[in-house]
């Protein structure tokens, strides 16, 4: 089955046994939730006819949509009455048009919310279309149409469904906790994916640091042919779906391509729990489970979490935040993005929040590089960081592209490893957005 | 909640490796090397030694004009590393003038660190041996006095078992690897190098592919081209290998990060190379020794190793020219 083990990464502390024990519990629906009308790569949603202030929704109903096709619906996460619809903070940075819901905290749901059938009745064009109108977007954190990857061109065959339940992200243990409560979910969601790809094998890869969930998902698979739990070796960023793939399947998906181009679609874990509950029990993507973790957090936990709660909100559920909180992570340490306040809401790619201490961001200024190369040996696509860092930073943008700086997916090894603190990744990201941009002049 | 939080660019945590853990592990891996000097060659060595780390740190301090002597730990690898490639008992403005040497021309003029071209220490080296050549070379070579801090090891020269060649092979290769020969304090004991080596191995501070690039070359041209009693005999590659400064400079002078290259294949190469110029500088030279010439020579042309090596990136496919 190929190479175990893909080459450079890195081995950071991983904090999971802060949350690793504890089961996902529910968190109380706020009284107020912001919907974002951006929660997924694509086009944004507009808002529906008939969704305007005042207007009342129910639980679960379709409150914008967007006629692109690489987009997925949203939905109100609660009933009540809608109070608002204009700019709110959004964790990836700009503000975007989101829809306030006062909550009528009678969580009544929408007539439209009902099981279509089963993974045996339906045809893969109605899995496709119920997935679609679900909302459902890749968990991990991506949050592209969960749809899209299934509807391949027609020429591409594919013959390998991927869950990833890697969960390599320092700190987050959501992706854990939803594989130890849910593997029969997982699974399912799996075989709807098969179906709906017509492809042949499905695998669940899992890092070997979470043996627990390796055999709740052995077990769930035990009746299944052509379904395979993957032990992964423990290492970031293996749950890159590049990385995730030559370890599974020994393919390389090639500079600049999609998984598909090797016959390959992945989903997350979380992605499959979604998409089970859309097909069997007709319910769109309005909660995920959010890992709230780190130093700063008085009560660390994994919560199931009504999509447009706000993060403030979610961390008084958790005792609130503490004074030496510096730092304030949408996602896990790596690749999350800082936040300025809490005032943002949860959206449906939002897999933790962090809260690091003084201790953890030791804010150092960087030195010059001494060429220890340990970037080079990092890096997972095999790049060298440090000479499309200077590239950049000299402004020679025409040779980070040469060094190949549009194949980095931000990872953050390089960063993380160096030691004389140069922000490596910063400076490539600023590589790509030029390179970006000379390209579409 | 009004909290205003710190807002930077992802990665959030950072490995504990600085430019000074990676010095101070250098220090320590050159640890049981300079004990091995002392126990070997005496109290001088352990002066020798001194007054180049301390010179180092001074000169370095005050051109930074930094109250801080330590600072980020490369002057006290460099002062250090140059006492190692320095005969027992040099005189002591001798010491001074080439760790001086060592940081202002090895380094500072290029913008200090992570900016010069060669390696500082063997500027250094290079400096004083053709500067002061009757203090660096043949004559001076002392006998070792094993476990007599005392010696007085100027008493007893010999030549340096690279100056007879391979009869020299007498001396018995356990004698030369546990470093019971003449020779800089530093480059003798294979032993204590290796230990170092080790350790800055297991710490990820230096990649396999320079000293084995180097030490394997060095092996095989010695024991095919290889004069004297065991001509073509592996044990003449071996007598290479274990005899001159070949491990110290594969292990700590080749493997400056600074002076070579970045890339995986760039490493073998400038390791290749260096073992290939020593050798020929042994044998076909009128120096004895090459080590030091060899890795200046590949330090020079590390940026056209590195541009010529990129790594294919990931999924990338070859371009053909």
């Amino acid at each position: 089955m190929g190479s175990t083990v893909f080459k450079g990464g890195v081995h950071p502390d991983y904090h999971k046994d802060l949350t690793a024990e504890l089961a996902v519990s529910l968190m109380k629906a706020p009284s107020t939730v912001v919907i974002p009308l951006q929660q997924h790569i694509g086009a944004p949603c507009e808002p529906i006819e008939g969704i305007e202030e005042g207007a009342r929704v129910k639980m679960g109903q379709k409150i914008a949509d967007s006629s692109g096709f690489v987009s997925a619906p949203i939905h109100a996460s609660v009933s009540g009455t809608v109070k608002k619809i204009g700019q709110y903070n959004h964790p990836l940075g700009r503000p975007v048009t989101a829809i306030t819901i006062e909550s009528d905290g009678l969580d009544e749901w929408d007539e439209s919310v009902k099981a279509a059938g089963d993974v045996e009745s339906l045809s893969a064009e109605d899995l496709r279309k119920i997935i679609r109108e679900a909302g459902i977007v890749g968990l991990g954190g991506a949050t592209f149409p969960a749809h899209v990857k299934l509807s391949p061109p027609p020429e591409k065959k594919i013959d390998y469904v991927i869950i990833n339940g890697a969960e390599c992200e320092p700190y987050l243990t959501a992706d854990h906790r939803v594989m130890l409560e849910k593997p029969g979910d997982i699974v399912y969601g799996l075989k709807v994916m098969i179906k709906a790809l017509g492809a042949e094998k499905g695998v669940i890869g899992i890092e070997d640091n979470k043996p627990d969930a390796i055999k709740a998902l052995e077990e769930a698979v035990a009746d299944e042919e052509n379904i395979t739990v993957a032990k992964l070796h423990t290492k970031y960023p293996q749950g890159a779906e590049k990385m995730l793939i030559q370890v599974t399947t020994g393919r390389k998906v090639p500079s600049g391509g999609l998984p598909l181009e090797v016959g390959v679609v992945n989903h997350n874990v979380g992605t499959a729990v979604a998409i089970t509950q859309a097909i069997r029990e007709g319910k769109p993507l309005i909660e995920r489970v959010v890992t709230v973790t780190g130093a700063g957090v008085n009560q660390p936990a994994n919560l199931l979490v009504r999509v447009g709660t706000l993060v403030s909100e979610v961390l008084e559920a958790c005792g609130g935040l503490r004074e030496e909180t510096r730092k304030l992570i949408a996602g896990g340490p790596m690749m999350g993005l800082a936040q300025p306040s809490a005032d943002i809401p949860v959206i449906k790619g939002t897999s933790g929040i962090l809260a690091l201490t003084d201790l953890d961001v030791s804010i150092t200024e960087s030195s010059p590089c001494i060429r220890c190369a340990k970037c080079v040996d990092s890096c997972p696509v095999q790049l060298l960081p440090t000479s499309i860092a200077q590239a950049a930073e000299h402004g020679l943008f025409k040779q980070a592209e040469k060094l190949h700086a549009m194949d980095c997916f931000e990872c953050g090894c390089c960063s993380y490893v160096c030691p004389s603190k140069i922000p490596l990744t910063q400076w490539i990201r600023i590589a790509k957005a030029e390179i970006a941009k000379a390209k579409n002049k | 909640m009004e909290n205003k939080f710190v807002v930077s660019s992802s990665p959030h945590i950072r490995h504990s490796d600085s430019v000074q853990s990676v010095m101070t592990d250098v220090l320590i891996a050159l640890f049981p090397v300079a004990v091995m000097a002392v126990l070997l060659f005496g109290y001088k060595a352990l002066i020798t030694m001194i007054i180049s780390v301390v010179t180092a740190m001074i000169v370095e301090a005050v051109w930074l004009r930094k109250g801080n002597i330590f600072g980020d730990g490369s002057a006290a690898v460099t002062g250090l590393l140059f006492a190692m490639v320095l005969p027992p008992s040099p005189p002591w403005w001798l010491v001074v003038a080439g760790a001086a040497s060592a940081i202002i021309i090895g380094k500072q003029v290029f913008g200090g660190i992570g900016y010069n071209i060669f390696n500082p220490a063997l500027v250094g080296r290079a400096i004083v041996v053709v500067s002061w050549g009757g203090h660096m070379a043949g004559r001076i070579w002392s006998q070792p006095d094993p476990f007599n801090f005392m010696a007085d090891i100027s008493a007893v020269t010999t030549a340096s078992p690279l100056a007879g060649q391979e009869e020299a092979l007498a001396v018995s290769l356990t004698q030369l690897f546990i470093g019971n020969v003449a020779g800089c304090i530093g480059e003798t004991s294979a032993l204590a190098l290796l230990l170092g080596g080790i350790w800055l191995y297991y710490k990820g501070h230096i990649d396999w592919r320079i000293p084995v690039g180097f030490i394997g070359v060095v092996f095989l041209m010695g024991a095919i081209f290889g004069g004297g009693f065991y001509s073509g005999h592996f044990l003449t590659g071996l007598f290479h290998v274990l005899a001159g400064g070949v491990i110290l400079g594969a292990l700590f002078m080749a493997t400056d990060m600074v002076t070579t290259p970045v890339t995986p294949a760039g490493k073998l190469i400038f390791g290749i190379g260096c073992g290939l110029i020593t050798m020929l500088i042994r044998f076909w030279g009128t120096l004895p020794e090459g080590v030091t010439f060899a890795i200046l020579i590949m330090n020079a042309v590390t940026p056209i190793i590195d541009r010529f090596t990129v790594p294919q990136q990931f999924g990338g496919v070859k371009k053909s020219a």
